[in-house]
């Protein structure tokens, strides 16, 4: 009898520890259903010459990183040492600038420096929506043959790079130079 | 008794609010919806696009439909939702068209599958845990009512309280 006076403080206790564990949980961390896809197709002008049209082929041939970023995007900039540390370091980054205007994507980069290879020019958010992109910034790991194996949402930072982002590219790199071998 | 008549004006400034107040949510709506390209060539491509925008989450402002959302990603995700409708795609292909590229949380009505069993369980459940207490207390309730009479002894004790003994 006096152990059914308990149940009320057990399930009080329990739907506490729900929640509790809930609060820990990020809402933003949703499952990428493009992880394990090949890129998406896009067809968009390079942010530094409209006359150049670039495709999801100019990402793919190596290991790479694609970020998406903005000007107006105050994570984006705070990203951006980070993401020319691992440019000098030999990863490629390739990118979309999206939602942007052309002149002032330009003017940043020359002014504070890129770590970007190949940039494609988003303004209507078009090919971010054949991406899934919420909102910046973002980034992707593409393989070699550019199928996209990791997606960030959010900025990178120096711990998620040490424990997912380089350990998963130097995977990436032993399976292309394995699949070289091979041929 | 001069400010009698005046009373009915200084009245109607607050009926006035009051409809203001309760009008003005469907007029800042139908502000939104106008900012949107809303012209459709057949009723059934309207209707199906004015299901979807309210059954299509916005993923980055996470507790509103595409339809109330004012969030840039909101308005990308209906100018898709209307240019597919307007291409002949129909509701079942713009949905999966979301759902291929944000993941089944872009649908506000999730699908009846492995990972969502829970939340499709949950409310049955509920009920039947419910019931179960439901089914307890009466039952509680009805072993009290079934409480024997008092004793002999008893009877006469209550008898002599009473009496004041």
């Amino acid at each position: 009898m006096k152990l059914r006076l308990l149940i009320p403080l057990v399930a009080v206790s329990a739907l506490l520890g729900l929640l509790f564990i809930g609060l820990g949980m990020n809402s933003r961390d949703l499952p990428s259903p493009l992880v394990g896809k090949p890129a998406p197709p896009f067809e968009l002008e390079a942010l530094e010459d409209a006359g150049r049209t670039l495709t999801e082929q100019d990402f793919i041939g190596e290991v790479a990183l694609v970020n998406v970023w903005a000007t107006w995007c105050s994570t984006c900039r705070a990203e951006k040492p980070l993401l020319m540390e691992l440019a000098r370091g030999g990863i490629p980054i390739h990118a979309f600038n999206y939602r942007d205007e052309r002149e002032a994507a330009v003017r940043y980069l020359d002014v504070s420096g890129s770590p970007y290879e190949v940039i494609a020019y988003d303004p209507s958010g078009d090919a971010g929506m054949d991406w899934g992109v919420y909102a910046t910034p973002e980034t992707y790991v593409l393989d070699h043959r550019g199928v996209i194996r990791y997606k960030r949402i959010g900025p990178l930072n120096r711990q998620l790079l040490l424990d997912e982002v380089l350990p998963l590219v130097e995977k990436l790199r032993a399976e292309q130079e394995q699949e070289a071998a091979q041929t | 008794m001069s400010h009698c008549p005046h009373q009915p004006l200084r009245r109607l400034p607050l009926w006035l609010a009051a409809l203001v107040a309760w009008l003005l949510p469907a007029g800042l709506a139908m502000a939104v919806a106008i900012g949107e390209p809303i012209e459709f060539e057949t009723e059934a491509q309207q209707r199906q696009y004015q299901t979807l925008v309210r059954e299509l989450r916005c993923t980055v402002c996470q507790s509103e439909t595409i339809h109330e959302s004012n969030a840039e990603l909101a308005a990308d995700m209906r100018r898709r939702v209307y240019q597919m409708t307007l291409d002949g795609h129909d509701g079942d292909a713009i949905v999966d068209f979301m759902v291929a590229r944000y993941g089944d949380y872009v649908r506000y009505r999730p699908p009846v599958q492995a990972n969502t069993a829970v939340l499709w369980a949950s409310p049955f459940l509920l009920a039947l845990i419910g019931a179960g207490f439901w089914w307890q207390i009466i039952r509680g309730r009805r072993q009290m009512a079934q409480r024997p009479e008092f004793t002999e002894q008893e009877r006469a004790a209550l008898k002599r309280l009473n009496r004041g003994e």
